[in-house]
């Protein structure tokens, strides 16, 4: 450590208690929560807009199960309604919309700049921005929400799941929050190699739809294929949480795959620090 | 003992050449040629405490890339820095803590919301203590006059009063070294002259550091006694203002006004005749020239009045800056 550093009396952020960081990370999410709230109609217009989806979702399932006329691998038409639903609302966690995009182009137009001279750790800080944006996002969508799962209740012919399951099922929407977080950050963070991530992202979102289980349920894949999307961490972004909640996994397996799903959580945070630490030092601070 | 220690530091890029054209596109998708762009070369520099150091020197000189790596925002290529004993580009929150950048092209506040929030999160990042944070927040929002405008959002702020709320923005956590870049760029005359005044003032009250690039020479001259010409990626001077004109402009313009009826005819034989307007003639001569031919015209023509002056320090800037991008070419077609 540096002469004047020590004089300093070491590091004062570890000597900054609990309280003082949670008031800064509680400042920092209430700021990103206001600049959310700050367009206030074309928010709300965005927020309502997706659940136009749902409606055409459910026609198609319909007319797919007209034609077959019996079950589909297990899931009958309810079932599947309700399975889509169900993968909606981990989507909603897991999804990061705008985020990859916007950090690759403050990489490019050296926007980073201004968050690299704070004394601020930028990964936490993206996050708690993001959490913000989720609950924004929540506070808007939590009445439609409700209404859609109101008007589908019929769908669901198990009725609630235990008190156990639940709380799995919202630990897992809780870990696929995080996981899509840290999926999305790292093709945010290879823009400081390639500058513009729009193809790579839509490659990722690509598989992404179809991995994660949000297009249909992966049981509906041929086994061989299943076995190997079950290796990647989509499967936890909306077919696990919504798996779990209609009771398709049993408690064994149940905790092998939270395991597994902390794993990878653990995995990608490894890979962002990594890919931010190299980053910085190829980064050249455009613009200005 | 300097508070900035800058030793043979030095940072280059890769860049990709793209000629023009689509087939050079496609050509570019296979192979690409790259070149090195030498930003800063082995540049020296140690600035004491209480300074204010002006970075003069051409778009691309490397000014601002100089700045980056002192706020540790790049890594350098080679040399070593260290800013109140720190390395900037180890960015230690403890520096991070200490100074602060100010862009003049770039936005630092949240544009959507009002300059008053980011203060808040500043106040929280830099954990400063409320009582400091409320008494500095009204010194300078006095200073700059700005108190009004702090519920404002950001966007619809003027560009001279965003800028007051960038410097604001900076000062709160009272940075012991502050880099400034550009803080005047795009400005009107009066916000220019605003900016300065604050700037001077605040140095003066607090003596901190300051470095500033700026392509206003009134900036300048108004605030700095320390000057150092950076061109292609070197220093080619460092020290005084006056000092520019004296190392680098070799000639002096001599004004005549002469008596009535009085010819210009023929002083062209004596030195260089830059402008005539009869009385009025403005000689320009080699400096060491200047008192022997003084001597000679006075003697030939009948003069009522004469004055040596040193041309204007535009003039010389922008002949240094010539002088540099003419060598700098130079040493392209070389290295090829």
């Amino acid at each position: 450590m540096s002469e004047a550093a020590a004089l300093d009396g070491g590091r004062p952020d570890e000597k900054a208690g609990l309280t003082t960081r949670l008031v800064c990370w509680w400042t920092i999410f209430r700021i990103a929560l206001e600049e959310r709230l700050a367009y206030r109609g074309d928010f709300a217009l965005g927020t309502l807009m997706r659940f136009l989806p749902i409606i055409t979702q459910i026609f198609l399932w319909w007319a797919i199960f007209e034609s077959i006329d019996g079950d589909l691998v297990g899931y009958s038409f309810p079932d599947m309604v309700a399975y889509y639903l169900l993968s909606m609302l981990g989507r909603a966690f897991s999804s990061m919309p705008g985020l990859a995009s916007t950090i690759a182009k403050q990489i490019r137009d050296g926007e980073l700049k201004k968050f690299l001279v704070q004394p601020i750790d930028l990964i936490g800080f993206f996050l708690l921005g993001r959490v913000a944006h989720k609950l924004a996002y929540y506070t808007i969508s939590t009445l439609p929400f409700a209404l859609v799962f109101y008007l589908c209740r019929d769908y669901f012919t198990d009725g609630w799941p235990s008190a156990y399951v639940m709380t799995m099922f919202c630990f897992s929407l809780i870990l696929a929050f995080l996981l899509g977080f840290f999926m999305d950050l790292c093709i945010g963070l290879i823009g400081f190699w390639f500058l513009e991530v729009s193809s790579l992202l839509f490659i990722y979102m690509l598989f992404n739809f179809f991995l994660s289980g949000h297009m249909f349920p992966l049981d509906l894949l041929p086994s061989g294929i299943q076995a190997a999307v079950s290796c990647l961490p989509f499967k936890y972004l909306a077919y696990l949480p919504a798996a779990i909640f209609l009771g398709k996994i049993d408690s064994e397996l149940l905790w092998i795959e939270m395991t597994t799903e902390v794993l990878w959580l653990v995995i990608l945070i490894c890979v962002a620090r990594l890919l931010y630490g190299r980053g910085l030092r190829r980064y050249s601070g455009y613009g200005g | 003992m300097p508070i900035i220690e800058i030793n043979n530091l030095s940072k280059s890029y890769r860049v990709y050449q793209k000629r023009e054209g689509l087939l050079a596109s496609i050509r570019g998708l296979f192979h690409r040629e790259y070149r090195d762009v030498h930003a800063v070369r082995d540049v020296s520099l140690s600035v004491d405490k209480g300074e204010f150091v002006a970075f003069l020197g051409p778009n691309g000189a490397g000014k601002t890339t100089t700045l980056k790596l002192l706020s540790g925002v790049i890594y350098p290529t080679g040399g070593s820095a260290s800013v109140m004993g720190y390395t900037p580009w180890v960015r230690e929150n403890a520096y991070r803590r200490k100074f602060a950048l100010v862009m003049g092209q770039k936005n630092q506040l949240w544009w959507d919301l009002p300059a008053q929030e980011s203060f808040r999160l500043h106040q929280q990042i830099y954990r400063i203590d409320q009582r400091d944070f409320q008494s500095t927040l009204d010194e300078l929002t006095e200073l700059l006059d700005v108190s009004e405008l702090l519920s404002r959002p950001v966007r619809e702020l003027s560009l001279g009063e965003r800028m007051k709320m960038e410097l604001i923005a900076a000062l709160l956590h009272s940075p012991e070294v502050l880099f400034l870049d550009e803080p005047t760029i795009g400005l009107d005359v009066v916000a220019q002259h605003n900016i300065q005044q604050f700037l001077r003032y605040y140095q003066e009250q607090r003596g901190i550091t300051i470095l500033l690039t700026s392509h206003y020479m009134k900036d300048i001259a108004a605030l700095c006694k320390r000057v150092v010409v950076i061109t292609d990626g070197t220093i080619k001077f460092d020290g005084s203002l006056a000092g520019v004109i004296d190392s680098f402009s070799g000639t002096k313009l001599v004004r005549l006004q002469l008596a009535d009826r009085q010819s210009a005819d023929g002083l062209e034989q004596f030195a260089e005749v830059e402008s005539v307007e009869l009385p009025k003639v403005t000689l320009r001569c080699e400096k060491s020239a200047v008192t022997k031919t003084l001597a000679t015209v006075l003697q030939k023509y009948e003069v009522e009045d004469v004055s040596v002056e040193d041309p204007p320090l535009e003039e010389v800037i922008a002949d240094l800056y010539a002088t540099g991008a003419a060598t700098e070419q130079a040493t392209q077609e070389v290295s090829r």
